[in-house]
């Protein structure tokens, strides 16, 4: 369905480096608010190429991003908050996406089962549950008022500003090698028609856990790593299901299938939101009306653009 | 006491539900589109009531009656502007239409939100209830327009059930929900079934939405749990089954009524999404779903 030539493949893999390049000269220009901005940006971004690899390569809609974010999230926090100092943030980082994966496994269960809407609906409902049990267990997890955490990785803008970059740059080589890989195309297999790919002598099945667990080892990853930026994790910037259709968003308007795409979009979104903020409350509605403007007008988002053009000329 | 409070409180809480539920069923039932602007519209219906009656002085009739037709206007708006050009488009592959219209349909409703928020602020606004007073049934004192709630919203329902079962135009409804590929071999044009459909929907989701802000008032963060409940409510009952939603709508209602009065109203959802999960994994197309 979808042909790449060679020359696709290194506009996308150029436009990759060139912001890359970009990205490593702005702490040189910018002040520490664009730097911190950033950072927040490219955690984001790997929340959105995290979920691109689900949907756009093993099909799966996943409504529920924020489910394996959150509880990365958490689970890194808490730890912190109830062992610090006897604890390292590192190991709380490890074990933030460790409950991730395990989340995504759990996630997956019902995934392998039910086709459509069904799934979709799973992951909508995991979020809402994970939401209400933060704000039960207030004692542990802050409740709605959120964790604030002893420790953070940095106080310098600089070196966390470098940190975000270096983790999304290696997090998009990494999704963006596996979506090229053989397991990614027996991926985009298996998304696009499961009873073919499963005829052809694929595990269908093993191949969809695995996508599961890549995806949730990185949003895990990221949320964890963003708790220990923020120094607090509550659920308006991790749970909420606001912050899914964020992430959601991103990736459908840097471009499905694309891994890159998803970064493009994330850093976009949070840039648009920043740049019309003196607008007050207008600004989320015009980033929703641009949103919406380029999910109709150019389903295949920034890059597709970009490929369309290049296929033209 | 505590018993019969529940009761009543849960029957009218559940009859909300109920209408908002038949009409985002009845949608997917017949196209397959699950609209995530639901709670907007429903929102946005019930601040307009509030905005006519408020602002411009319209009595509680005549400002129902306006926000009723806002909400339709809205539907259809959301129907023309997301749901039509991409169940049209052909630059979007059939698999991937579905994201493509809920993503579209959240912005959409992200958007009616925004701009609710943005004239009439974030707010509670309660919408002046037609019926006044209180009467005590059972040993409970109630708000006389619970029941009145309660009564519209099965009037309404019933009236749907008429107007599906027992006319010409409601069968080919029905028809359409079960097989729109054999609707339309018997020469019946889908395009009109879903314009139908979209304004019965507009008509329930505004009702339930003015009836809630009579209730218990609105505000633009109602919209995500509305959307969520009724969402909860239909994949419960089964996607498409109509009499399933109403089913889970009460079972929904209560379980949310009684862990509220027994527990505590911080846990209200919970029991309620435990159940959903349960569904799920157990009878993943819902208590009475076909597929």
């Amino acid at each position: 369905m979808i042909v790449r030539g060679p020359i696709l493949r290194s506009r996308t893999v150029l436009a990759g480096i060139v912001i890359l390049v970009i990205g490593a000269f702005v702490p040189l220009f910018f002040s520490g608010y664009v730097l911190g901005l950033l950072t927040v940006a490219f955690y984001t971004a790997v929340f959105a190429m995290a979920w691109d690899l689900l949907f756009g390569f093993a099909g799966e809609v996943n409504f529920g991003p924020t489910f394996l974010i959150g509880l990365g999230a958490y689970t890194a926090g808490i730890l912190d908050a109830r062992l610090s100092p006897a604890i390292s943030i590192w190991l709380c980082i490890v074990a933030g996406a460790a409950a991730a994966v395990i989340g995504g496994v759990v996630l997956a269960l019902p995934a392998l089962r039910v086709r459509g809407p069904y799934f979709g609906l799973t992951t909508l409902v995991a979020v809402l549950i994970l939401q209400n049990v933060v704000v039960v267990f207030a004692g542990l997890t802050g409740g709605e008022i959120g964790l604030s955490v002893p420790d953070v990785m940095s106080v310098s803008e600089t070196t966390n500003y470098w940190i975000a970059f270096g983790f999304m740059a290696i997090s998009g080589a990494i999704l963006y090698g596996l979506a090229r890989s053989p397991v990614g195309l027996v991926l985009q297999a298996s998304g696009q028609d499961p009873v073919q790919a499963g005829a052809l002598g694929f595990n269908v099945t093993k191949h969809k856990l695995f996508a599961f667990i890549v995806s949730a080892f990185f949003s895990g990853l990221a949320g964890a790593l963003m708790v220990f930026y923020m120094g607090t994790a509550s659920v308006g910037t991790f749970v909420d299901i606001s912050v899914g259709v964020q992430i959601i968003v991103a990736a459908v308007l840097g471009g499905r299938r694309t891994v890159m795409g998803a970064a493009i979009g994330a850093v976009f979104l949070i840039g648009m939101g920043e740049a019309l903020r003196p607008l007050g409350e207008l600004a989320t509605l015009i980033v929703s009306l641009i949103a919406l403007a380029v999910v109709m007008f150019f389903p295949d988002g920034f890059l597709g653009m970009l490929q369309k053009r290049s296929n033209d000329g | 006491m505590l018993f019969w409070q529940i009761l009543i409180d849960g029957f009218a809480i559940s009859a909300l539900y109920a209408l908002g539920a038949t009409g985002f069923t009845l949608i997917f039932g017949v196209s397959g589109v699950l609209n995530l602007s639901h709670g907007a519209i429903m929102v946005a219906a019930a601040v307009a009531a509030w905005a006519l009656a408020g602002l411009m002085g319209a009595g509680p009739y005549a400002s129902a009656a306006g926000g009723v037709l806002i909400g339709m206007a809205l539907a259809m708006a959301t129907y023309f502007v997301t749901v039509r050009p991409i169940q049209r488009s052909p630059r979007i592959a059939e698999s991937e239409k579905e994201i493509f219209i809920l993503t579209a349909t959240l912005l959409w409703g992200i958007i009616i939100s925004e701009t609710v928020a943005y004239f009439f602020t974030n707010n509670a606004k309660t919408v002046l209830p037609i019926v006044e007073g209180v009467v005590t049934v059972l040993g409970v004192r109630t708000p006389t327009n619970e029941f009145f709630t309660a009564a519209i919203c099965w009037v309404a329902i019933g009236l749907l059930w008429l107007l599906v079962n027992k006319t010409r135009q409601g069968k080919a409804v029905l028809a359409a929900s079960m097989n729109p590929r054999g609707v339309t071999l018997l020469g019946i044009e889908l395009t009109s079934i879903h314009l139908a459909v979209w304004l019965i929907y507009g008509l329930l989701a505004s009702i339930a939405g003015i009836l809630l802000g009579m209730f218990l008032g609105v505000s633009s963060y109602s919209v995500g749990p509305l959307t969520a409940s009724a969402f909860s409510i239909v994949v419960l009952g089964g996607l498409g089954s109509v009499t399933g939603s109403l089913i889970a709508a009460y079972v929904v209602g209560y379980l949310e009524t009684a862990t509220a009065y027994l527990v505590s109203p911080a846990y209200r959802t919970i029991p309620a999404l435990l159940l959903l999960v349960v569904v799920m994994y157990l009878r993943p197309q819902g208590l009475f779903g076909r597929r």
